[in-house]
């Protein structure tokens, strides 16, 4: 399992796992986008770089989240896929494949306003990563 | 954690000093609504913002509290200007989210033959819905003087008329407002959204009056029973959630720096008093009178429609604006604390601001009465108008309630409304619903709600506000 829905009573959270810190980074784009439209229907077609900094595990978890919200929120792109390359506790860049928004093809099922810091979690297990994060909706 | 509340009288618990609190909690509600109240977070949230530098007199929940980010929905909190914080997380991602009533001089038998014209109208004029983009097209100039300006900007383009700003809360625009302070992804985001109702829980709805609780006030507002309302609850787009996370970022930081120990990260500020704190201020003003605008371009394009659908000019339709409030912001106001007047900095986060007759801050035409005070209920059940009180002044920092209030998360809403049509349930009450998210209806069905009259009542018996109209729903918009 990637991730799972936290319920909450304004708020939709998301609690996410990975075997490791670059599947946890990974899973949580997954279930960002999983949330906004039908990953199924999205090609991956374009790509781009993305790079980020944080001051811990969390703070690198919601900017990381931040930066793939900006892409859809701003530039109309729908992620597929991340492709992370490097990571650290303070760094993480990573390949991201996306589709550009089409009304006609994409259906937008959640509107995510915003990543937050609240109750944020990152943990290492064992047995892997895991991370709670909860979206502004 | 348990926190134990002290009863102070019927509509008022004290959430006594305790720990690194500075002052004491102090929760409007009733018994029934505090049972719900004791099984979130909300509370420790209460408590949590009475740490803040600056602080005064209390930490202050309304009856439709909830849970939030950092501050709890339905917080009320004033810093000394002077040596206090001021805190994204204290005003919320929707920046000036707030509610304008305009009245028709149209009553409900001659509009509900047309009620499914009129609102499939609506559907059709209004951009709704997730990520809707508006009719207005901005360039970056142009949308840093809708920043600048409010719903002046609005008005200046032909979308409405001069007693619209007159009575808009701050006549739809705070002075303060420095495009210069708000972030390129801001301005990115906000362009192309001026005039969208949004998602969630934002909603245009045509009512009616469907009783008057005080005949005087009501005649003021230019209310009378049976009339039709229109009645518009929005916010600040994308802007405003842009402005609020980037200062929440940037402020998670900054507070590390001034060595405050925060219990939560969501609550990180700045000193008002500080070049940090002024342009959070200064953005913040800018999405608060983006915000206005917006309200502003679809009250008249819904006045169009109102015109196209009755063949009426907008004389005979009249549509007056009885008022445009706010209830998720940051303001400086005046206010008497250990009997000296002192200029605050009043959080209110899912509260709205309750002057009373003779205040300053008011339009002449409210002056004698208080300030109209609009609070959105359910869409199935009943909004209502209030008027702002002296007791408010003296307990709340001139603040009362701003709405319902959740019970149900979202997802216990859906997994309640599995299987059930949730408009034909309404249309069975005389309610005709019109929408564009999947599951926004269900989402937003009336059980997800707290009892309106419930959140009414205590407002009303603790006299930080006063009944003056009900409103009942007979058509809904929703994003």
């Amino acid at each position: 399992m990637k991730y799972e829905i936290i319920d909450h009573t304004a708020d939709l959270g998301i609690h996410v796992f990975g075997a490791d810190a670059k599947g946890l980074f990974a899973n949580a784009a997954f279930a960002l986008f999983d949330l906004i439209t039908d990953i199924d229907a999205l090609k991956g077609l374009n790509e781009l770089e993305v790079h980020i900094t944080g001051d811990d595990w969390p703070d690198t978890m919601v900017n990381w989240l931040r930066e793939l919200l900006y892409l859809w929120t701003c530039k109309e792109m729908l992620v597929k896929t991340t492709d992370i390359f490097y990571l650290t506790e303070h760094e993480l860049t990573a390949k991201v494949k996306f589709d550009s928004y089409d009304p006609d093809r994409h259906e937008i099922k959640n509107e995510i306003k915003a990543v937050t810091y609240h109750q944020i979690q990152v943990e290492k297990g064992p047995p892997g990563w895991e991370s709670k994060i909860i979206f502004d909706v | 954690m348990t926190i134990k509340l002290k009863n102070i009288d019927e509509y008022r618990w004290e959430l006594p000093k305790t720990g690194a609190m500075r002052v004491p909690g102090i929760i409007y509600s009733n018994a029934s609504m505090l049972k719900d109240i004791k099984q979130e977070e909300a509370l420790k949230q209460v408590a949590n913002v009475a740490t803040l530098p600056g602080i005064l007199k209390a930490s202050l929940a309304m009856p439709d509290m909830h849970w939030g980010y950092g501050f709890p929905i339905g917080g009320v909190a004033a810093f000394d200007w002077e040596n206090g914080i001021i805190s994204p997380g204290g005003v919320g991602y929707d920046i000036n989210c707030g509610v304008r009533l305009s009245a028709s001089s149209l009553v409900e038998k001659e509009v509900r033959p047309r009620l499914e014209d009129l609102i499939n109208a609506l559907y059709q004029n209004i951009p709704s819905g997730v990520g809707s983009t508006g009719f207005v097209k901005l360039s970056v100039a142009e949308e840093k003087k809708v920043l600048k300006e409010g719903s002046r900007w609005a008005v200046r383009h032909g979308f409405g008329e001069d007693s619209d700003i007159e009575h808009t809360e701050d006549k739809g625009c705070m002075q303060n407002a420095d495009p210069e302070t708000v972030s390129q992804r801001a301005l990115e985001r906000g362009r192309k959204q001026l005039g969208t109702l949004g998602s969630g829980n934002h909603f245009l709805e045509i009512g009616v009056v469907d009783k008057i609780f005080d005949k005087v006030v009501a005649q003021a507002f230019g209310l009378f029973e049976g009339q039709v309302t229109l009645l518009l609850h929005s916010g600040s787009r994308g802007f405003g959630y842009q402005v609020c996370d980037d200062f929440l970022a940037f402020m998670t930081k900054h507070v590390k720096k001034l060595g405050f120990d925060l219990p939560d990260r969501q609550l990180a500020c700045a000193m008002i008093q500080s070049e940090e704190g002024l342009r959070y201020y200064n953005a913040m003003a800018c999405a608060a009178n983006y915000a206005w605008a917006n309200r502003q371009i679809m009250l008249h394009r819904s006045r169009e429609v109102f015109s196209r659908v009755f063949g009426m000019g907008p004389t005979a339709l009249s549509m007056n604006l009885v008022y445009d409030v706010c209830h998720n912001i940051a303001k400086k106001e005046y206010h008497i604390v250990d009997g000296k007047k002192r200029a605050v900095c009043v959080h209110r986060k899912g509260a709205t601001r309750s002057f009373p007759a003779g205040h300053e801050g008011l339009c002449e035409k409210y002056r004698k009465t208080g300030q109209p005070i609009l609070i959105p209920g359910d869409m199935g059940t009943a909004s209502y108008v209030l008027v702002g009180t002296q007791k408010a002044m003296e307990e709340t920092f001139g603040s009362t309630c701003h709405g319902a209030g959740r019970v149900l998360s979202r997802r216990a809403a859906k997994r309640a409304g599995k299987g059930r049509a949730i408009n034909r349930e309404l249309e069975d009450k005389g309610i005709l619903v019109r929408w564009t998210g999947r599951s926004t209806l269900a989402e937003e069905m009336p059980e997800a709600y707290k009892d309106i009259s419930q959140v009414i009542d205590v407002v009303h018996g603790a006299g930080i506000s006063k009944k003056v109209a009900k409103l009942r729903p007979m058509a809904v918009l929703k994003g």
